[in-house]
């Protein structure tokens, strides 16, 4: 017999941050640093986010290789292949600030490679103009998220880990006072009161069957925030990578770092044929080599050449592989060739893309020195998130803070590469101000609300208590499939409307599910804890795609192929205005973006 | 298709026992990948320790047929004929099934004297690429503490677990030596305190590691030799008397300042 009754700790702290990758130990890092209270919690042992997968490098215009670069080229590459739906005050604080921000991790221990005269090197990447990204070979993630804990733990950061937060509790008022969670290993509540909450609870990109996220990437944070009352944008704007594995099927989805072209790699498809060139849209046309002489001049000599077309945006390349792949122009696996064996030697890849060589010739059986790589999209990154001010992270709900791949905003309809790990600090950092300014000013001690607790806890108490019902991992494999064939890389009305109609059948059937054991370490009731989040998550990006009726960054429509000006000056918001929680209505609406000022909008018209 | 057949350990700190599962056999999957069948057709509850797949973030450490491996990164079709045998790490307490309690690991990590630089120059610190490397090695650890569940000074005498900070902890202590800016000398406190002189380089953590980092070689090794330079050869106390330099004691090496 399951024993269904339950007491809860109880914790009260001035900052929580919910979610321990970078952006949270960045937030957490800056709330401690001012003397407050501060507890972060996560999912799983600390250390183990998915930041550590971040393979490139940290987006920084230090102008170390290029001494051309500078913050305005950065925050105009980013607009640009964000293509223009970004918040512009974010993009360019996020271009401002990054060189500190990387500087400030050098100073905490980080060890980065090292240009000829012993600054940090920087590497090529898509959509950069500039070679712009602070790198450690091709494991810049594990060195950030390494660097950043290590500095938690000296400050003294109050840690749970394997703390599985359930909802965001709120006041009288309406403002956020804390959240209610269960320790993963024993099961046991959790609750929290703080004057401040951070989420940086990453991505969502566990809803599709072929994605480079870990199990974590359930859109907690994004589906907290709705049911909180919070607005979230450009939830249609999901980002597909094109490089990820896709064989053998057990590994499918799995990253291969844009590094690789960055590098010299190129993609080619069954005919040998460096495809990419066919595929450069007239936004791009102007800085893209026509001839692949020019494209590998161009790694040498960026002034007097133009870039690789293989270093497109990654919207860009995703489409055109796909488009590859249909046109019966792939590999054997379904995916295209990514060849950096012909252009580079061993030695040289060896040292460059370590962890890549590793990866294929552990898991796939191929040597990247010696063969081709076969590669396609994955889904990847989330755009859209949060709605934040730009320069506190503030959401639109007291007392609620947002950065890193939860909030949205700063990559408009479609990121570039190296732009998430200088996303996380800088707004990590600024979260963490917010969020202590907040705490600071905040009157009365935020109060546990006892109905709110008891009711999220009774509700994830439920599968415990029945028999025979519906099993967590079946629901899960069904919404993986519709995401990924209804709500993938491309998208029609028709198919969106049935994503629809299935995400609330599906709804329903988590109502119903069923789960054996206890509460101690039990994935299954685990996962019957994420499926609500991730279900609300997936209809707001099914409802987002199916209002955007055009094509834009990582949003593709099929039956409205190009882009639309006018939307082009909207976010699509998406908010529960009074019915709250995983079951109410999730209403939605256009309303324009901010407007950038002259002094930024000249960038745009000078010629470069 | 032929079918595989897994031994796991299921169980908890009160006891438990090896379950035997059959599953049919799918081209080029690695244990992890049989794990999660398992727990989506077989055994829901089955506890596992997991994050991204992909080798990266060191959570799903086991002893598969004995031998320490991350459970994403060994593949079925590398594996002996016959079951396969997946198990806890046995150094650590036993939380539920294939998940132990790897808090000895986040304890010591707290006691680690953090990187203490000079104050950043105007133009900025400049560090050799060739003086990075060695560091670099070290900072490629995922912290799966495979190093730690094989080290038999902790693996089979649990009382050193207060005065042994364990391989992993020992390249830590290398790193920061090594670093090119750091200023701190944790060398007493490695003799003192991190009990760097009961390993007796067996090389067991440096067989398991994932990433392949030379932990006793390219760590443990030099730090015992910096460590006994510090504190038994003659010439060096003599030419710190006439110097009149003095070492950093463990205790103040420990508090260091925090930068």
């Amino acid at each position: 017999m399951v024993d269904l009754s339950y007491d809860y700790e109880t914790h009260d702290y001035d900052v929580i941050v919910i979610g321990a990758g970078g952006a949270g130990l960045r937030a957490a890092v800056e709330a401690k640093a001012r003397g407050l209270r501060t507890a972060l919690v996560c999912k799983s042992l600390l250390g183990k986010a998915h930041t550590v997968m971040a393979e490139g490098g940290v987006a920084a215009a230090m102008g170390n290789v290029w001494a051309e670069d500078n913050w305005q080229v950065h925050f105009r590459d980013t607009m640009r292949g964000g293509k223009m739906l970004n918040n512009w005050r974010m993009a360019q604080l996020h271009a401002q600030e990054a060189p500190d921000r990387v500087y400030e991790l050098e100073a905490w221990g980080a060890l980065f490679d090292r240009t000829e005269d012993g600054r940090i090197l920087q590497r090529d990447f898509g959509g950069h103009r500039y070679a712009r990204l602070a790198h450690v070979g091709d494991r810049t993630g594990l060195e950030l998220i390494r660097t950043l804990q290590q500095r938690a733990v000296q400050l003294g950061i109050d840690v749970f880990m394997e703390c599985k937060v359930l909802r965001l509790l709120t006041d009288d008022d309406g403002r956020v006072a804390g959240a209610v969670g269960y320790w993963r290993p024993t099961g046991e509540f959790i609750t929290f009161t703080a004057k401040a909450t951070v989420l940086a609870t990453g991505s969502i990109g566990k809803s599709w069957a072929y994605t480079s996220n870990s199990w974590e990437s359930t859109g907690d944070g994004h589906a907290m925030a709705i049911w909180a009352g919070a607005d979230v944008i450009d939830m249609e704007c999901v980002q597909f990578h094109p490089t990820g594995m896709v064989w053998p099927l057990s590994v499918r989805g799995l990253l291969v770092t844009e590094g690789v072209r960055g590098d010299g790699g190129v993609l080619r498809n069954s005919d040998g044929t460096r495809f990419m060139f066919n595929y450069v849209a007239p936004m791009f046309r102007a800085e893209t080599a026509e001839t692949e002489e020019e494209a590998d001049a161009w790694y040498e000599d960026h002034n007097n050449n133009r870039r690789t077309p293989d270093l497109l945006p990654r919207d860009e390349v995703a489409r055109a592989i796909n488009s590859e792949v249909k046109a019966g122009r792939g590999s054997p696996h379904g995916g295209v060739f990514l060849d950096i064996a012909t252009r580079r030697s061993a030695e040289y890849i060896r040292r460059r893309l370590p962890s890549m060589y590793h990866q294929f010739i552990e898991l796939a059986g191929v040597d990247i020195t010696a063969e081709p790589m076969e590669v396609g999209p994955t889904c990847h990154y989330m755009m859209g998130g949060v709605r934040v001010d730009a320069d506190t992270q503030a959401a639109t709900v007291p007392g609620l803070f947002a950065a890193g791949e939860v909030a949205g905003g700063m990559h408009g309809s479609n990121r570039l590469g190296g732009n998430s790990l200088s996303d996380l600090l800088v707004f990590g950092r600024r979260a963490g101000i917010g969020a202590a300014d907040f705490a600071e000013g905040r009157t009365g001690s935020p109060q546990l609300d006892a109905g709110q607790v008891s009711a999220t806890i009774g509700a994830a108490l439920e599968p415990l208590g029945r028999d025979g019902g519906e099993n967590p991992y079946e629901l899960h494999h069904e919404l993986q499939q519709t995401m990924q064939s209804l709500v993938g890389i491309i998208r029609t009305g028709p198919e969106l409307e049935e994503a629809l109609g299935k995400l609330a059948e599906l709804r329903e059937r988590v109502g119903k599910i069923s789960v054996d054991g206890t509460r101690a370490y039990n994935p299954g009731w685990n996962m019957a804890t994420d499926l609500p989040s991730m279900l609300t998550v997936s209809t707001a990006v099914a409802q987002g795609a199916l209002h955007r009726k055009e094509s834009r960054g990582g949003h593709t429509r099929e039956d409205f192929p190009t882009a639309d000006p006018e939307l082009g000056k909207v976010n699509f918001v998406q908010r529960q205005p009074s019915a709250r929680g995983p079951d109410a209505p999730i209403e939605i609406g256009p309303e324009p973006l901010p407007e950038m000022p002259p002094e930024l909008a000249v960038l745009f018209e000078e010629a470069h | 298709m032929s079918d595989v057949s897994m031994r796991i350990w299921r169980g908890d700190a009160a006891g438990g026992d090896f379950a035997e599962y059959v599953l049919s056999s799918q081209e080029g999957e690695v244990v992890l990948d049989v794990v999660h069948r398992i727990q989506a057709t077989q055994a829901p509850d089955l506890a596992c320790r997991w994050n991204c797949k992909a080798g990266k973030c060191g959570s799903c450490s086991a002893e598969i047929n004995g031998t320490p491996r991350l459970m994403c990164m060994t593949r079925m079709d590398q594996l002996p004929e016959g079951p396969v045998t997946v198990a806890p790490m046995r150094t650590f307490p036993l939380l539920r099934d294939l998940v132990t309690d790897v808090s000895f690991n986040y304890e010591v990590a707290k006691t680690m004297p953090p990187f203490q630089p000079p104050a950043r120059p105007a133009e900025g610190y400049r560090m050799q690429q060739v003086d990075v490397e060695r560091g670099q090695e070290f900072r490629k650890c995922i912290e799966c503490f495979m190093c730690q569940n094989v080290c038999h000074v902790i693996r089979d005498h649990e009382e050193n677990k207060t005065h042994y900070a364990g391989p992993r902890f020992f390249i830590r202590l290398a790193e920061l030596e090594m670093h090119p800016l750091d200023t701190n000398d944790r060398r007493e406190l490695a003799r003192q305190q991190m009990g760097l002189g009961l390993c007796n380089i067996t090389k067991c953590c440096t067989e398991v590691c994932p990433e392949h980092i030379k932990i006793t070689d390219n760590g443990i090794i030099p730090m015992k030799e910096r460590v006994v330079d510090a504190a038994y050869d003659p010439v060096g106390w003599l030419g710190r008397k006439i110097l009149r330099r003095t070492k950093r004691s463990a205790e103040e090496a420990a508090a260091g300042s925090p930068s």
